[in-house]
């Protein structure tokens, strides 16, 4: 197997200082190879985000070794070479979206970043790709809808063309048919470019369907780490991951 | 469900919402019509399908240019429609609340969490500020928020995506609304908060006869936790049901929806997408689909 893309030894983040200091990840150790998809669910605060935050140069203190790609990370800068390779979905878009850039600038200045050319057939390609339509491309973010913003954020992070992508609850403000486009969309370019998502969810379904193996976390710690296989079959070795487990079994159970 | 008021609680007809752009005015809302009582009433719907402008139409809350008309918006048998800012500030928050979709940007990004709780509440019951203060943390705990201390002297951009979902919930309960509004108010929980979460939500519609119009992205969820459903579809309700009844819905937007889940008992390699047809935007609604009430609003069918 080739060297993984992504690994993480020892992860500690940790925000402000003592007596107020807030431990969000406590230790975690993540391995991803080239080419997977893998899932990161848990308790909402478990430090899902940060971990990736922290990979983005977006945490300011941790401490702990990060590797991508080989390149070894330090505080929160971050190479050129890093910004071609990895790119970030936001849990929350409206935030990480500027309020006065249009989508058309929000798109051409990524695509112009990465030295593209053809920049305006690419973006008519990416807001086909994300469901928008090109008639969306001169809204400001206030114009649009919650899911809308979503898949401009979604749009804005494949037009990089990353070899890694981090998705923080990419679709949770889809209507789920909008949910499986992107989906799909996410399946196809790992087959056709070999991808390598490393994507946060509660939705356990969403991660079953699009990932191959996961991490629980809980409290800063992963707790489980586990295949989509063990997941459907509900194998799993902490108490706290088969209590979501059947919780979301229950909840989807009706109609099974 | 505690049936003590006759009428609804609230009562929208014919519903609209208009933008002016580039392209001539976009409709957001095309004439939306329900009622709602002292129940949970979830909505579902495509993405841009009006959910939310609908929400902040009936609070007041679109921004100009954008303009809402309807041949009735009443609370309680009195008009809401387009109230004068003053007036409508002793409804909203206090008898109407919202829980946003974005909630961590709807809240002050430059003040703490805890006195953006204490302040709302204070405005919204004329309390004292150690009786708010209490309240604040007792609704922090009751989200089930695990240090709330912590919490309550944090930043905005301090919390998690989940905790800011919670603080906004427990902002827009503390003052005991007498309907939530709640947009996506647990997508980012996982399912053991959530289901406290939505417990509380539970016990003011049983308990105090609170109106609840839940939106939502998750069929399973308001399959199982509302009353009554409306599922819209380009700015208008497409079909209306019992929230048992949803899986099996006979719109075909709605059952595209119900196929297109991703399932964790039944893997497959691709999900199913939708075709969208022309119809379901400009057809006529289908009388065995949707309440009397939405047929009124547009006599003869669609405009
Ligand atoms: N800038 C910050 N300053 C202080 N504490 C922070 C900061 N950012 C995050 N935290 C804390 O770190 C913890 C982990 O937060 P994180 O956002 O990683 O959670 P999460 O697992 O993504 O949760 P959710 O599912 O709710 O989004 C939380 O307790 C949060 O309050
Ligand atoms: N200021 C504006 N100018 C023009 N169109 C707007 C404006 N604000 C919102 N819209 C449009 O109004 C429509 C309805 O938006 P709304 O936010 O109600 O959607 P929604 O049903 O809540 O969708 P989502 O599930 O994605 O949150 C969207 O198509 C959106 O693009
Ligand atoms: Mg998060
Ligand atoms: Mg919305």
């Amino acid at each position: 197997m080739s060297a993984p893309i992504l690994e993480i030894r020892d992860l500690r983040v940790w925000f402000g200082n003592p007596p107020d200091r807030v431990d969000a990840v406590k230790g975690v150790d993540l391995t991803v190879a080239r080419g997977e998809s893998f899932g990161l669910v848990g308790e909402s605060g478990s430090g899902k985000s940060t971990i990736l935050r922290a990979l983005a140069g977006l945490a300011p203190t941790w401490s702990g070794t990060i590797t991508v790609d080989g390149e070894s990370l330090r505080g929160t800068r971050r190479s050129p070479a890093f910004h071609r390779r990895v790119q970030m979905v936001f849990q929350d878009p409206y935030a990480s979206l500027h309020p006065r850039h249009t989508v058309d600038r929000v798109l051409s200045e990524t695509l112009r970043l990465q030295g593209m050319d053809d920049i305006d057939r690419r973006i008519g390609k990416l807001l086909d790709d994300v469901g928008l339509g090109r008639g969306f491309r001169f809204r400001y973010p206030h114009q649009l809808s919650g899911g809308q913003r979503q898949r401009v954020a979604v749009a804005r992070a494949l037009a990089g063309e990353p070899a890694l992508l981090l998705l923080d609850e990419p679709t949770s403000a889809l209507d789920v048919s909008v949910q499986a486009e992107i989906l799909n969309l996410l399946a196809d370019l790992r087959v056709e470019r070999g991808l390598t998502y490393v994507m946060v969810s509660h939705d356990l379904a969403v991660i079953g369907h699009l990932c191959q193996r996961l991490a629980v976390m809980q409290g800063g710690l992963i707790v489980d780490q586990l295949t989509a296989d063990d997941l459907r079959a509900g194998r799993a070795d902490s108490a706290y991951t088969r209590e979501l487990i059947a919780a979301s079994r229950s909840y989807a159970g009706r109609e099974a | 469900m505690t049936a003590t008021q006759p009428g609804p609680l609230l009562s929208v007809r014919d519903l609209r919402v208009a933008f002016p752009t580039r392209q001539g005015v976009f409709e957001a809302v095309r004439g939306v019509s329900f009622d709602l009582g002292r129940e949970r009433l979830g909505v579902v719907g495509e993405s841009g399908s009006g959910k939310s402008m609908t929400g902040r139409a009936i609070l007041g809350l679109v921004r100009p240019p954008g303009k809402v008309t309807a041949s009735r918006m009443e609370f309680e048998g009195k008009s809401i429609l387009n109230l004068p800012e003053r007036q409508m500030r002793a409804v909203r928050g206090r008898r109407i609340s919202m829980v946003m979709q974005d909630p961590k940007f709807s809240l002050n990004p430059v003040m703490r969490v805890g006195d953006q709780i204490v302040e709302a509440y204070r405005q919204q019951t004329g309390a004292g500020r150690a009786a708010a203060r209490q309240r604040a943390m007792e609704m922090l705990e009751a989200v089930r928020i695990r240090d709330p201390e912590r919490v309550f002297g944090a930043y905005p951009h301090e919390v998690s995506g989940g905790m800011g979902q919670r603080i906004m919930i427990a902002m827009m309960l503390a003052s005991g609304p007498e309907i939530l509004i709640a947009d996506e108010p647990t997508s980012a929980l996982d399912v053991s908060v959530r289901t406290e979460v939505l417990r509380i939500m539970d016990d003011l519609v049983t308990d105090r006869g609170m109106g609840l119009i839940f939106i939502s992205h998750d069929l399973n969820l308001v399959a199982q936790f509302c009353d009554r459903v409306l599922i819209m579809y380009a700015g208008r309700v497409v079909e209306t049901l019992a929230a048992r009844d949803l899986h099996n819905a006979r719109h075909p937007y709605t059952q595209g929806l119900l196929n297109s889940l991703p399932r964790l008992d039944a893997p497959r390699e691709r999900l199913a997408v939708l075709e969208r047809r022309p119809e379901w935007k400009d057809g006529p609604l289908d009388p065995a689909l949707v309440d009397a009430s939405m047929i009124d609003a547009f006599p003869g069918g669609v405009r």
